[in-house]
């Protein structure tokens, strides 16, 4: 039988508030436990929640930024359960009127590829703690640091087919998050995570098959791992004649598979209800347009931009696009080479990324800046250095020896132009080697590479290929 | 000096402004009166004797130093509801037997900037659930005019301390009519502000979007002192209001003549005593005596208001007492074998049957399935409750009847029937489902246990109640009366 797969993810967005949602406590990572806990966030008795304004800002930006429908009056809802790291007994969250309402995004799922994925809702809610389980035998303890840390719980509608769809969605949503910069993007340290919905159904059936709530993913890679793993799951268990159970189910990186967590009848009973103790959260158009005016360009404007305007292909637009960092480096390095955007971007998806990767490092502290990239790649458009070159300069520019113009005079790789220079060098590579000579005059044209290379070789790179093969075949001509 | 622990804040204060007397000479009184007197009536969960004296006489260092504000010096008693930073709160909860909160309640720092001297912590209800003050962990609080008879609740401690003369004054909480009525009960005045008036913040929460804080004293006079330094707009509580705070005892001598006075119907009907009534109707006509115009109206939604309010406070109360877990304060059991276990026993050995009552409640009608059935319709009702006030509000400037359909009843002989008891609240419950200001005011006794006159106003008009109640005060001698007297 022929499968399909349907998908929808929960991605929880770490927005990047410097104190916590409902209380003045700091939200830096990685202070020793219980250090960024204020009696508000352990929950002590008559404390009360006050809701820090910053976060519905970002909030507003993210709807806006998904063309979605923000919420003029939302509302803060109590969802309670037990659980250690929860001081409260309850997390302040929002039900039925969340502060963004439908929106959409679209992604690349491949080159060429694009296609509009509906988001439900996004709301805003608080943290939990965290509970440690390994430092204190046969005790949990709790870290409440991350209690109250502000989260926008962004609800995709199931509109995505493959593990490739879905990861491309959630990278679209880490990099507009950081675009509109509402959250730093760190999956590392928890700053966006995803709990994938997956479920598969006969090609061809209009209802939907019964999902699995996949929890614990933390990085992209993971996401297409254990969607992958959980479609091969739900298949095998219904070819072999059963049914694929409603549940919540947690994904081991390790091992590559998702295991039974609670299943529905296991799920609590939230008791939602109004927190009575916020007031409902007004926003007027005036404040939506403050915020509208206020954004950045989005991604998705520039990578039709960078199509349209600047005649990118799709893919290196869709790279390009890919993130803040990247899409501010290109941008200002455009306007030192503003005819040349083609070699700007290859040389940055290229060389430049390959060396950063290479380093773990990103684009905001890449050795080589802007100014220095197009630097270089002015003297390859004006004929002072050959591509090959350029590679050289390059990597001495890596190493911090210089801008690439103090590199090309100290290490003499300025371009050979001089045609009588030239000619002096084909002499010599013709009058060393009469055997070739023969050969390529007798017919044998593959005999010029070799006379291109030695001459390039004796010229250290320096002369200009299209200069020497030029002359070379007049040179030959018998 | 001044030996009469009856006397009314505006007696010590003048008395400390003359020098008639120190503030720890009386603080001094009133606590060898605490001594005397507590182990019957039971009104002090704690009683923060070196503190206080420590407060008092830092306080007569201010006067000395002519930098002394309304209320330095004066002696207080706090309902144990309200955090006081490094002694205990223990909300009347085994729960919180040794807890001690880091922090002051709003309500509590406003007192200490003006450097009031604080008695102790009151007993109540725990967790604010009750209406007779039996539902404390450590022990009924017996009313001072029958110590047979409960105060009231839940800020019963309260309400006696101040009857008895063991402090002039206390703060009180009021969800359902937790001051009114045991100010009612124990013959004192008692001011229910505004929703919004006074911040919540470090006020353990009962039902959050129902409890106000407020005073309880011997007169109205008294009360607007107080109120004046407990109001305000506090950025911690998002539902304090941003609202001027006015003169509360600059308007207590306003003329009452055109003063339009409503008396619900619904308020004076069926199972209200015959006694209390009596007593209400010689109030009133001392109203039409002093000018006001009276006029019958009606709430026609009172009789829902006790279904509506139970269904309303339990489900925030079944959320509010979640964080009591046994986990980071409070009572934790002994050798929990699993979380399960801990939340369970400790939860289970930590409150008393009737927070355990309500929590349980409360959590069924948030359920799935139910909440729209309960929750969502009490809301409904809610506004319905709220729309008769405002129209009524429309005809009248404020409304009166009883606090309290009978008097003080005997300790015990309610506590078997929780419904019985709920039905106690059925006039001042109503105000607190619309969010509106209400006292309870001295008029008389009945079987020789005090009656109470309830004044209900408009939003924020807690002047004109207090001026209302003042000019009673000024032609009626019912608040002066103690009990030692009797």
């Amino acid at each position: 039988m022929q499968w399909e797969t349907v998908i929808g993810l929960e991605i929880h967005a770490q927005l990047a508030t410097k104190s916590k949602i409902f209380s003045a406590a700091s939200t830096a990572f990685g202070a020793e436990p219980n250090t960024q806990a204020c009696a508000v966030d352990l929950g002590l008795p008559g404390v009360l929640p006050v809701l820090n304004k910053e976060v519905v800002n970002m909030a507003i930006k993210f709807g806006v930024a998904i063309d979605a429908e923000i919420g003029r009056e939302s509302v803060f809802a109590r969802k309670n359960y037990f659980y250690p790291d929860l001081p409260k007994g309850y997390q302040i969250s929002q039900m039925d009127l969340p502060i963004v309402g439908k929106g959409r995004l679209t992604i690349s799922p491949a080159e060429g590829v694009s296609k509009v994925v509906g988001i439900t809702r996004a709301h805003l809610e608080e943290d939990a703690g965290k509970s440690l389980h390994d430092q204190f035998p046969g005790q949990t303890g709790v870290d409440l640091n991350r209690a109250g840390t502000p989260l926008l719980e962004i609800v995709s509608e199931p509109d995505m087919s493959s593990a490739k769809e879905a990861v491309a969605y959630a990278r679209k949503i880490h990099s507009l998050v950081q675009f509109i910069e509402i959250c730093d993007g760190n999956m590392a340290q928890g700053s966006l995570r995803c709990d994938a919905n997956v479920s598969v159904r006969p090609v061809g059936q209009q209802e939907l098959g019964t999902r699995a709530e996949i929890k614990n993913i933390n990085s992209f890679r993971f996401l297409e791992r254990a969607i992958n793993y959980e479609i091969e799951r739900q298949i095998d268990v219904i070819e072999d004649g059963g049914t694929v159970v409603q549940e919540t189910r947690l994904y081991d990186s390790e091992k590559n598979e998702t295991r039974s967590m609670r299943s529905k009848e296991e799920a609590n009973d939230y008791r939602y209800f109004p927190d009575p103790d916020l007031l409902p959260v007004r926003v007027t158009d005036e404040d939506i347009e403050t915020i509208r005016t206020s954004l950045p360009e989005l991604p998705e404007q520039k990578r039709l931009r960078y199509i349209n305007e600047l005649k990118l292909t799709d893919y290196n637009a869709e790279l390009l696009s890919s993130s803040r960092e990247i899409a501010d480096y290109f941008e200002t390095a455009l306007c030192r080479l503003s005819d040349q955007p083609s070699l700007l971007a290859n040389w940055i998806l290229g060389d430049l990324t390959g060396a950063l990767n290479k380093s773990e490092m990103g684009f905001a502290d890449s050795p080589i800046n802007p100014e220095q990239l197009t630097g270089l790649l002015t003297r390859i458009s004006d004929n002072t250095i050959s591509g090959k070159i350029a590679k050289e300069v390059f990597e001495a520019m890596w190493n911090g020896e210089g801008s690439a113009d103090d590199i090309i005079d100290s290490k003499g790789l300025k371009q050979i132009t001089d045609t009588g220079a030239i000619e002096q060098l084909i002499n010599d590579v013709i009058a060393s080697n009469p055997e070739q000579v023969e050969q390529f005059r007798a017919g044998k044209e593959k005999v010029l590479g070799f006379f291109v290379g030695q001459i390039m070789k004796q010229s250290k790179g320096k002369a200009n290929p299209g200069q020497v093969n030029q002359l070379l075949r007049e040179k030959l001509k018998p | 000096m001044n030996k009469n622990t009856n006397a009314t804040i505006k007696e010590l204060q003048t008395g400390l402004a003359q020098g008639t007397f120190s503030s720890a000479e009386i603080t001094s009184d009133y606590l060898t009166k605490i001594n005397l007197l507590n182990p019957d009536i039971n009104a002090f969960i704690s009683i923060t004797r070196e503190k206080a004296l420590e407060q008092a006489k830092a306080a007569d260092q201010l006067i000395a130093d002519g930098k002394a504000s309304a209320l330095t010096g004066i002696p207080l008693a706090h309902k144990d509801i309200f955090c006081t930073d490094g002694t205990t709160t223990t909300c009347g909860s085994r729960m919180l037997e040794n807890f001690k909160a880091p922090y002051n309640a709003n309500v509590i720092q406003n007192f200490e900037n003006q450097h009031a001297v604080m008695l102790g912590k009151t007993n109540m209800d725990e967790f604010a659930m009750g209406s007779s003050n039996e539902n404390s962990f450590y022990g009924p609080v017996k009313n001072p005019w029958a110590l047979d008879s409960v105060p009231g609740g839940s800020s019963g401690g309260s309400a006696a301390a101040v009857a008895a003369g063991l402090a002039p004054a206390a703060t009180g909480t009021d969800t359902g009519g937790s001051i009114r009525q045991p100010a009612a009960f124990c013959g004192i005045t008692g001011l229910k502000p505004t929703y919004g008036r006074v911040s919540r913040y470090g006020m353990i929460a009962y039902a959050s979007s129902l409890d106000q804080g407020g005073p309880m004293a011997h007169t109205a006079e008294d009360c607007a002192i107080l109120l004046q330094t407990m109001a305000g707009f506090d950025k911690r509580d998002s539902t304090s209001m941003d609202k001027e705070i006015p003169d509360y005892s600059a308007s207590l001598n306003n003329d009452l003549s055109g003063l339009k006075i409503g008396l619900p119907k619904e308020y004076f009907a069926e199972g209200l005593n015959s006694d209390v009534a009596r007593n209400i109707d010689e109030a009133i006509s001392q109203y039409q005596k002093l000018g006001a115009e009276i006029k019958d109206i009606s709430l026609p939604n009172s009789k829902i208001a006790i279904p509506t309010y139970y269904v309303v406070a339990m489900a925030e109360c079944s959320s509010n007492l979640s964080r009591f877990d046994g986990v980071r304060f409070g009572h934790r059991c002994d050798d929990p074998k699993d979380l399960e276990d801990l939340y369970k026993r400790s939860r289970g050995e930590g409150f008393g049957e009737e927070v355990k009552r309500r929590i349980m409640i409360g959590a069924y009608t948030l359920s799935a399935g139910y909440y729209d059935a309960f929750y969502l319709k009490a809301q409904k009702l809610r506004r319905l409750i709220s729309q008769d006030f405002s129209q009524a509000f429309e005809e009248v400037d404020i409304i009166a009847g009883p606090t309290t359909p009978e008097v003080a009843w005997k300790t015990g002989e309610k506590s078997a029937d929780p419904v019985s008891m709920y039905l106690q609240d059925i006039y001042t419950i109503s105000v607190n489902l619309a969010g509106l200001p209400g006292m309870s005011v001295p008029a008389g006794f009945a079987d020789g246990k005090p009656v109470g006159l309830q004044l209900i106003g408009n939003y924020f008009d807690e002047s004109r109640l207090l001026n209302a109640a003042h000019q009673f005060q000024q032609h009626t001698d019912w608040h002066q009366m103690s009990p030692e007297e009797k």
